[in-house]
């Protein structure tokens, strides 16, 4: 699985221990041996943490912050930043309950609607990004608060149940696997992760908009004076980030088995925060989706694992803070040891 | 003679402010090597981006290949032939030598999104055997040396078939080595009919490799002339306009023996390995070398702004402790960086107050108010001094000159009252009529009792300006050379390496 999952760069034949630090290998390396070294942690001190359930609950749990986190990696490779994508998964949620719940829609037109509007909210800022020229964090930010305020608008600030369409919440629910390997009951959302995973490899490592994603934030006038179209491409880079908004808003619906218009607001930080621990660089040009994957694994593990001890929330989201803070340190002392 | 390839009439381009480009013309030849010059904004690198299509034209002509073409994004220069490479290189670090030639123009699998890596890989080998170059597409070119990465920016531009090359100042920052194996490749493309425009501050490089120069003036055209048929000292005074007189190379009085800075086996890594030298009072000490030697690493170690592994510093004879720029300044030290805008200035905050930054404690009343009235004589005093031409000391930074920029750099040092001036090359990107200006204020500084350290990569400017020479190369001191020595005795320390020879140099032989 690491061979697609590679970056461009990676085609290096040589590996040394100098270009394992060049390449950020190693923050992917030191982010898969804490996440290793978790697991261990929190087995040896509570029996309760390494269940099946207990790791299918892990599983779950890393699902929707995992798949906001692969678009948010396209877009800080860019040298970019979206903060949207918490309250964009939140309106594509709510749109999702208003197609198939009060429209009635079909459930797969209602979730390829859900996915659309995340979609659009990632072209307008794309748009406002490319054309406009705001900066992206104060883009976002705007369209953090439209889409916050749209969702409790469109939800009449009440949540909206999927209850006529039970096979909404069972389709992502119901366990493939757990009919392949009994006892293993991963529901079926933890695979569009996964799938979604691979297909977000695939494409920064292979296609046009991988490589322009790494140029555009290596250097983003060189790229345009090479004669690339960089606001097409940047428009295209912010929409694929709200595709996979979408996609987290209709699999947070499916799972809660409702779309709740005021949750969403944090998870954006939560998804940064994978990808950066992962080893995608906030000055762009570097990151891959093993990486945020991993990093995504890092934050529910900590999560599911402190809960388990009782450490109280409070605490949680104090030491995911840390860890943030950690991740980035070692990012930069990467970047000064290769300056 | 044929058609041209290129040819620009009666070209205008205005920006906010500024009338760049007036009636400008230029012609360039197949199989020509056009060197275009003049001083800073005069419009030469306007009127080649104009061609390049970084700026559409207010009005004029542009025919390529005698037909009249409407040239409006880098992209239809590039259909027509027409390919720049500019002054700051444009290459994406985090990408390979491949990535970087071919970016826009991937070679794709079936499925037209799917990048083909061992075909890009392939062709950008293919390119660079054709080039002789000794590079290897795989390679992320931010490990690349700057010559490398011009290498790669060479590439590129030829592999959109060009016809048209222009290079905006592509030797600034090689060495002489690096500049013959430019040429090198310059020639094999005229050969092959490519017309080449090159844009450079260095005349003497030009008369070794121009067919023909145009020279412009503040937005005008001026004149084309042949090469063989002009002299250097008339394409000067044509660039400025009137006759300068050029001084004779003249040292500064003696000296004193006093010792103000002392550096002791200094070492960081590989980039400074036990450098020692000693700075006296009124001196201008030249550190000579090729781009890479360790120069700059040791003028920033000392100025605190990168850490030493060892060595001792020592200010009129007492060892200090240097850890950050602060600690220098506190110690009278200054850096002046070769990258004014970026380090030196403050460009959006106009002549007064940047004269004030290093020393505005002193300008300081009660609860940190600023006591703008001696801010104000301050300025007054400097612009006086060290004759900066402005409307007022009001006037923003950004809208100076280079070389008046430079003197702002350099009152703002002399108002924090530092006795050490470590100067990183000093008339670079400094017209050549600023220069001898810039030449003076040095003199006069060190007449003053400054102690100068002077890092130049203009040999002819060192040699003239300093009373010793410290030679450097691969971050060793090869050689301390007292006044007066040759050009040749200072290239023979600054190459001696100890590692080996870089392979670009086996082909230069061919040229």
């Amino acid at each position: 699985m690491s061979e697609p999952l590679a970056q461009p760069v990676s085609q290096h034949r040589r590996l040394s221990l100098a270009s394992l630090i060049q390449l950020g290998a190693m923050q992917r390396l030191l982010a898969f041996a804490a996440l290793i070294l978790l697991l261990v942690v929190f087995s040896v001190a509570s029996p309760n943490f390494f269940q099946v359930d207990n790791l299918i609950g892990i599983l779950i749990a890393t699902t929707v912050n995992g798949v906001l986190a692969l678009g948010v990696t396209y877009v800080i490779i860019t040298a970019g930043i979206d903060l949207s994508i918490g309250t964009v998964m939140t309106l594509s949620a709510v749109m999702t309950g208003v197609f198939i719940t009060n429209w009635h829609f079909p459930v797969l037109l209602g979730t390829l609607g859900g996915i659309a509007t995340g979609t659009l909210a990632g072209l307008v800022n794309g748009t406002i990004i490319a054309k406009l020229k705001v900066p992206p964090f104060i883009a976002t930010l705007g369209v953090l608060n439209i889409a916050k305020g749209l969702a409790l608008v469109f939800s009449g600030l009440r949540p909206i149940y999927f209850n006529d369409t039970p096979v909404f919440n069972q389709t992502a629910m119901g366990s493939i696997i757990g009919k392949v390997i009994p006892g293993w009951d991963v529901p079926n959302l933890v695979l569009v992760l996964f799938g979604a995973a691979v297909v977000a490899s695939l494409v920064l490592s292979k296609t046009s908009l991988g490589r322009y994603t790494f140029a555009l934030g290596s250097n983003e006038e060189a790229t345009r004076l090479s004669g690339v179209n960089v606001d097409a491409w940047k428009i295209s880079v912010y929409a694929l980030c709200g595709f996979f908004a979408g996609l987290a808003g209709v699999l947070i619906a499916a799972r809660l088995n409702s779309a709740q218009p005021s949750l969403g607001f944090g998870y954006e930080l939560d998804a940064i925060a994978a990808a950066v621990i992962g080893g995608t660089s906030l000055s762009g040009g570097e990151g891959t989706i093993l990486g945020t994957v991993i990093g995504a694994f890092i934050i529910s593990t900590l999560t599911n694992g402190l809960r388990i001890l009782s450490v109280p929330q409070e605490w949680q989201t104090v030491v995911t803070g840390m860890i943030v803070i950690l991740a980035v340190y070692l990012d930069i002392i990467r970047r000064r040891r290769r300056a | 003679m044929g058609v041209p390839l290129v040819e620009m009439r009666g070209i205008e381009k205005s920006f906010p402010g500024v009338h760049a480009l007036v009636d400008a013309r230029f012609e360039l030849l197949p199989g020509e090597v056009h060197a275009l010059v003049g001083e800073n904004g005069a419009g030469k690198s306007t009127l080649m981006k104009v061609l390049a299509g970084v700026y559409t034209k207010d009005a004029g002509q542009v025919l390529v290949k005698g037909r009249e073409v409407h040239i409006t994004s880098p992209r239809s220069a590039q259909d027509l032939g027409v390919c720049m490479i500019h002054q700051e290189l444009n290459l994406m670090g985090h990408l390979t030598v491949a990535q970087n030639i071919f970016i826009g123009r991937e070679p794709r699998r079936r499925l037209s999104f799917v990048l083909d890596d061992r075909e890009i890989n392939r062709k950008a080998q293919e390119l660079l055997d054709l080039l002789n170059l000794d590079l290897d597409p795989r390679s992320r070119v931010a490990d690349l040396t700057v010559a490398k990465q011009q290498m790669v920016e060479i590439a590129k531009a030829l592999s959109y078939n060009s016809e048209v090359l222009i290079m905006d100042e592509p030797t600034a920052a090689l060495t002489d080595t690096e500049i013959a194996d430019l040429f090198r490749i310059i020639r094999q493309l005229q050969q092959k009919g490519v017309g080449v425009v090159h844009i450079s501050h260095r005349l003497e490089e030009l008369k070794q490799i121009s067919n023909r120069i145009t020279v412009m003036r503040d937005g005008h055209y001026v004149a084309t002339e042949a090469t063989e048929a002009v002299s250097i000292e008339r394409i000067i005074s044509m660039m400025v306009g009137r006759t300068i007189y050029e001084a004779a190379p003249e040292l500064p009085e003696h000296p004193s023996q006093e010792v103000v800075l002392e550096a002791r086996h200094l070492r960081r890594g590989r980039a400074i390995q036990d450098v020692s030298f000693q700075l006296h009072r009124g001196e201008i000490l030249g550190f000579a070398g090729l781009v890479g030697a360790g120069r700059t690493e040791v003028a920033r170690a000392i100025f605190g702004a990168d850490p030493l592994e060892s060595g001792e510093i020592l200010v009129q004879g007492k060892k200090v402790h240097i850890r950050i720029p602060a600690d220098a300044v506190r110690h009278g030290i200054a850096y002046l960086s070769e990258d004014r805008k970026r380090y030196g200035l403050t460009l959006g905050m106009d002549i007064e107050t940047n004269l004030v930054l290093s020393a505005l404690h002193r300008f300081l009343g009660l609860l940190g108010w600023v006591k703008t009235a001696e801010t104000r004589a301050n300025a007054d005093k400097y612009v006086a001094a060290l004759s900066i031409r402005t409307p007022s000391v009001k006037q923003l930074a950004r809208n100076l000159s280079g070389g008046n920029q430079q003197k702002v750099v350099v009152g703002k040092w002399l108002t924090a009252d530092t006795q050490v001036l470590i100067f990183d090359e000093p008339t670079r990107g400094i017209d050549v009529g600023a220069k001898s200006e810039i030449y003076k204020l040095l003199n006069e500084l060190a007449r003053q009792g400054k102690a100068i350290l002077m890092i130049s990569s203009e040999l002819p400017e060192l040699l003239r300006m300093s009373h010793r020479i410290v030679v450097m190369c691969e971050g060793r001191v090869t050689g301390e050379l007292a006044a007066g020595p040759s050009q040749e005795q200072v290239m023979t320390y600054a190459t001696q390496r100890q590692t080996a020879v870089l392979r670009t140099e086996a082909p230069a032989a061919k040229a």
